[in-house]
């Protein structure tokens, strides 16, 4: 009843047998066993527009859906969108990102955030010393360097987003805010997925920040009970510049989850808090200093270990 | 230029192209996307940064995103040490060539207020220039996810005495009269034609012809290691856990 033209055999079967399917979602097994069938590149037609709706990654020339970037086709019912394999943030309300502050502004922050545009953070949408909820003053916004300033990591919520795409962050929560005692490691955004939480704290004494735009925090452990409690909203320990103290175990282990998170990024290993734990364990169990992680043999091994636990 | 067996002086026949070698793997940059590719001896990098935020307020469109192209050209690329600044005439020409190329090929609309910074590296230099430079770009950008309508495909035509030649080495190139032509594939539509030397007009549709034909012939190559990267990253991604394409997929965008 339907003819599909662009659609090599195996798809063909595949959409017609699900056509009748209403409240059917993306269906993986299926998707898996036209084997690369899925696969597009700009300018591979994929279906006609009459009968399908075209979605992100897609346009329509000639009454046909063409692709416009490489990765993978979805399908949702009648909406067909192709997910790109490697690309920048495309941030989500809710998502949690790791930024750099780049900019001072009249009562905002402008934030490096992976996505096509700096992210805006307001002095609204911050925790400001004296009193979790109060009236911005003037002088708070004379002091905003005092808060945050230029190169500042920070740990933040999308909010919302303004009319032309931009994302507002904001950090109203005692888990959000100013990053210290650890190292910023950069990856493509597409190996971060979305887990239960974002927070992790391998049992090294390393405490890891998992941002959806592809930045991670790598840092000392902080205990539960020494986090600033939302009675005792301490805005000197909050915005503080100042490392603690690290000792020389905590640091090597610092080093040694960023080398493991290059070696799985590298070889596109999608980073969850099971496969960080577990290349943990492998590292330790491998002769040679942290910095021999990094070499290429090493790498094998560890993707090895960690494609045969799957 | 063509011996009596019909050969060139690289050993060609007329209508061969040179060998084309693609890297897409990403080179320690940090850039979004990069290309390596090789059309013989000529063999250029292209850097893709982007859609990133403008660094200049005044390049800043509201309605698409800004394409800056910067050419450099190493000193060591030609046969004669040479060293061009980016000042240099021809560099400015080739990169405003290739800003006209592609600025209507990205879809800059989706992209307001952004920048999209495409830095091109020419590592040899042996003919074909524009053809190599505008074919890497084009896989950088795929290789960087910014969405294009269609890949371009470039390749140079020259003539001797009668009869056509198809990708010039740059011996052919100073000596013969040529064309660059570039096309999207799909549509058929030509996006560039560059001319630099005087072509008799009897010979230039039959050389236009050709290089078309050409071109789909590298869009096959180009196709292919684009497929073929995606295919290695995504097999990557689906190792390990849940695939991308869960069932919670639909909130991705």
């Amino acid at each position: 009843m339907f003819e599909f033209t662009s659609f090599r055999q195996p798809a063909d079967d595949y959409f017609v047998n699900n056509v009748e399917d209403v409240d059917m979602d993306v269906d993986d097994e299926d998707l898996f066993e036209t084997d690369g069938m899925n696969l597009t590149w700009p300018g591979k037609s994929l279906t006609s527009a009459q009968e399908y709706m075209r979605g992100h990654g897609t346009y329509v020339d000639n009454e046909e859906v063409i692709a416009s970037v490489s990765g993978l086709v979805e399908r949702v019912n009648k909406l067909i969108t192709v997910r790109a394999v490697r690309t920048r943030y495309n941030p989500e309300v809710g998502d949690l990102v790791v930024g750099r502050i780049t900019e001072v502004q009249p009562r905002r922050w402008k934030v490096d955030g992976n996505s096509r545009q700096d992210a805006v953070l307001m002095l609204s949408s911050v925790n400001l010393p004296g009193g979790v909820q109060r009236r911005k003053v003037e002088s708070d916004e004379l002091q905003m360097r005092s808060f945050f300033e230029e190169g500042d990591l920070l740990v933040a919520e999308v909010q919302a987003f303004f009319g032309d795409g931009t994302m507002s962050l904001h950090t109203r929560s005692l888990s959000y805010g100013k990053l210290r005692n650890g190292q910023l490691v950069t990856v493509p955004p597409i190996l971060i997925r979305r887990l239960k939480s974002h927070f992790i704290s391998l049992p090294c004494g390393v405490d890891l920040i998992l941002g959806l735009n592809g930045y991670i925090w790598v840092s000392k452990h902080i205990k539960e009970n020494e986090r600033e409690g939302e009675e005792a909203f301490d805005a000197e320990a909050v915005y503080s510049n100042r490392n603690d103290v690290i000792d020389d175990s905590t640091r090597l282990a610092i080093s040694r989850v960023t080398n493991l998170i290059n070696v799985l990024a590298s070889r596109s290993i999608p980073l969850t808090d099971t496969v960080l734990l577990d290349a943990y364990d492998w590292s330790l169990e491998q002769e040679g200093d942290v910095k021999d992680l990094l070499q290429e043999d090493a790498g094998d091994a560890l993707v090895a270990t960690i494609l045969a636990k799957g | 230029m063509l011996n009596a067996g019909g050969y060139r002086s690289d050993g060609r026949r007329q209508y061969e192209l040179r060998t084309i070698s693609i890297d897409l793997s990403p080179q320690g940059s940090g850039a979004d996307g990069s290309a390596s590719l090789t059309h013989g001896l000529t063999q250029v990098n292209v850097c893709v940064f982007g859609p990133r935020e403008a660094k200049m307020r005044s390049q800043t469109y509201h309605d698409r995103a800004n394409v800056n192209i910067e050419v450099a050209i190493a000193a060591f690329s030609a046969s004669e040490r040479r060293k061009r600044g980016r000042g240099d005439k021809r560099i400015l020409e080739l990169s405003q060539t290739l800003k006209s190329t592609f600025e209507p090929v990205i879809q800059t609309s989706l992209y307001p207020r952004s920048q999209i910074d495409i830095y091109i590296q020419v590592l040899q230099q042996d003919g074909g220039l524009l053809q190599a430079c505008i074919n890497a770009t084009t896989l950088a950008l795929a290789n960087a996810g910014i969405p294009l309508y269609d890949f371009v495909c470039a390749v140079t035509g020259g003539v001797h005495s009668t009869s056509p030649l198809l990708d010039l080495t740059l011996l052919e190139e100073n000596d013969l009269p040529n064309v660059t032509v570039a096309v999207m594939p799909r549509s058929g539509k030509v996006t560039v034609v560059s001319m630099e030397t005087r072509l008799h007009v009897d010979r230039f549709e039959e050389i236009f012809r050709l290089a078309g034909e050409a071109a789909k012939a590298i869009h096959v190559e180009m196709k292919k290691s684009v497929r073929d990267r995606t295919e290695q990253l995504v097999a990557s991604m689906q190792s390990v856990g849940r695939p991308p394409t869960g069932v919670d997929a639909g909130d991705e965008y």
